[in-house]
């Protein structure tokens, strides 16, 4: 017994040593920030530090909340979310359901390989695609528009094109790859579904319907409910390349305000409270999206 | 058995159509933007700016961002990122992964649920700027491999797969003696080359594409990475409006910043074919137990 106990304590000393440095990093980097949060409730100071500047209370989150700016990036926030569920959610889906349909494996795989390609792309590379199609000047569209006669529109710059913009690159970047998790549950379906209901006559639609969707039901529904507790993040690293003060009116976010306000205005303490209200806003719904993702497929994590 | 009716066989074509049209947009982006990118500018203008097909080649556009050593120095930028960032969080998340992967080590739950808080909550953009600057990592090219060392949620996933290897193997290996040192070099590391190589390849590409950290944490210009070099070329240009002999005259000609989308894009799609499979392989390692 004495030697069992012995044994184990050298063989998780071990352990324990192999994953010291690892948790010294999520001390350092993730835990000291969320204290560093204090500064959301400091007029912060960069000359006297974080600690040496004076507590001012919720005096940051009042100057945000009757500010001018919180109903805009809240509301770009949540509509630039809003349109991404409605159009980018389901793109995946249809993806999937459409390749499912197709016989030919070679088509199908060609197609699939083809389709990942964009999510492996950053959103730097992705907007100089755009500025190769869009932009004003030497835009292949807006060629196209000038060769035809018609008047050259800056996609780029123009705050009534820049939702659409971000909300179609994203479906072209994330549908191929979206689609993978869709294929692999599709294959899962039993095949004798398929040929009970032909024998019965169903038509591909009623297959469709009575069979494929609610095969591939649960794990629709567990992305869902992931989808929704990440509804305040919009896709930072994409809107934030995209962004430039032409059209900043319709795509302003909470985090590219976040970072404006913080970093290069310098009003540290503000950016910070901003943050820690997305921050709070998101562990909330990721807390509930976990409750409601037990009841489907097992729980998120 | 299946009636072949004139709509069904409509649908499957209009089915092979349109993902055939989708990977089309997929695919002819590039090809535009090379073509572009070898255009001599005199026939961007003369044809205002409408070249599909140049009528010769010219590598001027590549040889002006050669000049200068800017791009040389970007790529070192982000080639150290992503071959000493890679090795290092490979070898963080997997001495991470290995403890938490034993089920009867005390403390582990506790452990678990300290890293896993981190994939919850954060402290945001701000904080996490003020601990780079406090530990001094401004403006050094370490700010763009330390703040990232481990990923939680790939963490997570090799630790996944940890646990599902067989343990009496591992037993076995005790048995004879082996440490747990060499048991993870000897057994688990072999048995868990897809994983290892899926989450690698993860992390090698995230690397390749990020740009913010680096606009976030660097200020000089000898530090910055590919993507933050194709950045500054894409916006000086963006402004400007008007037409194609403006933009020839620019500081940038659109065929330089198609040559930069070229040179920043191409080891991308270079190896892309042959990693594609580890990576769809490694989205369904981690739809298993997220």
């Amino acid at each position: 017994m004495v030697h069992a106990t012995k044994n184990a304590m050298r063989r998780y000393g071990v352990m324990y040593a192999l994953l010291l440095p690892g948790l010294l990093y999520f001390v350092i980097f993730k835990y000291v920030p969320m204290v560093y949060i204090a500064a959301a409730f400091k007029d912060y100071n960069v000359l006297r530090g974080l600690w040496e500047s004076p507590w001012i209370g919720w005096q940051n989150f009042e100057t945000f909340f009757n500010g001018v700016y919180a109903g805009q990036i809240i509301g770009n926030t949540l509509l630039i979310s809003a349109y991404k569920l409605i159009f980018s959610f389901p793109a995946p889906i249809i993806l999937a359901l459409m390749l499912n349909a197709v016989t030919s494996n070679g088509f199908k795989r060609t197609i699939q390989t083809l389709t990942y390609l964009p999510h492996f792309l950053s959103w730097v590379v992705i907007y100089g695609l755009l500025v190769a199609f869009l932009a004003p000047g030497s835009g292949l569209v807006n060629q196209l528009f000038n060769t035809f006669g018609l008047e050259r529109i800056s996609f780029l710059t123009e705050s009534g094109m820049i939702r659409s913009l971000i909300v179609t690159t994203d479906i072209w970047q994330s549908v191929g790859w979206g689609a993978i998790i869709y294929l692999a549950s599709l294959a899962g379906i039993d095949p004798s579904l398929y040929e009970a209901a032909k024998v019965d006559g169903a038509s591909r639609w009623r297959q469709l319907w009575h069979i494929t969707l609610p095969g591939i039901r649960n794990v629709i529904i567990l992305l869902l409910v992931l989808r929704l507790s990440a509804i305040l993040d919009v896709g930072f690293d994409q809107i934030f390349i995209m962004l430039n003060p032409l059209n900043q009116e319709n795509a302003d976010v909470i985090e590219t305000w976040v970072y404006r306000v913080g970093m290069q205005e310098g009003r540290i303490g503000l950016a910070t409270a901003v943050g820690l209200f997305k921050s709070i806003i998101g562990f909330v719904l990721v807390l509930g999206a976990n409750k409601m993702a037990k009841k489907f497929d097992g729980q998120i994590w | 058995m299946e009636q072949v009716t004139i709509w069904n066989r409509l649908g499957k074509g209009l089915n092979y159509t349109l993902l055939t049209l989708l990977a089309a947009t997929c695919v002819i982006p590039f090809l535009y933007v090379i073509s572009v990118s070898l255009t001599p500018i005199s026939e961007v203008i003369r044809k205002d700016g409408l070249v599909l097909i140049p009528s010769h080649i010219t590598w001027t556009a590549y040889e002006e961002i050669m000049q200068g050593g800017r791009l040389f120095d970007a790529y070192k930028v982000t080639i150290f990122r992503v071959v000493v960032g890679t090795l290092l969080n490979m070898l963080f998340t997997v001495t991470m992964a290995l403890p938490l992967s034993r089920k009867a080590m005390p403390g582990r739950s506790g452990f678990l649920m300290f890293v896993v808080f981190t994939m919850l909550f954060s402290g945001g953009m701000i904080p996490s700027y003020l601990i780079v600057k406090e530990v001094g990592l401004l403006n050094s090219e370490w700010a763009l491999i330390i703040p990232g060392l481990v990923n939680a949620f790939y963490l997570m996933i090799v630790k996944s797969f940890f646990e599902q290897l067989p343990e009496a193997i591992d037993e076995a290996a005790r048995i004879d003696g082996a440490g747990e040192i060499s048991i993870l070099v000897r057994i688990i590391l072999p048995l868990s080359m897809p994983v290892i190589a899926t989450i690698g390849l993860f992390y090698a590409v995230w690397h390749w594409n990020s740009y913010f950290d680096a606009l976030l944490y660097i200020n000089s210009p000898e530090n910055q990475p590919v993507q933050l070099f194709l950045r500054q070329i894409l916006l000086a240009s963006v402004a400007i409006s008007g037409d194609a002999a403006e933009a020839a005259n620019s500081v940038n000609p659109v065929s330089v910043q198609m040559a930069s989308v070229v040179v920043t894009t191409l080891p991308i799609v270079a190896v892309y074919p042959f990693i594609q499979k580890h990576f769809t392989k490694g989205v369904l390692v981690g739809s298993v137990k997220g």
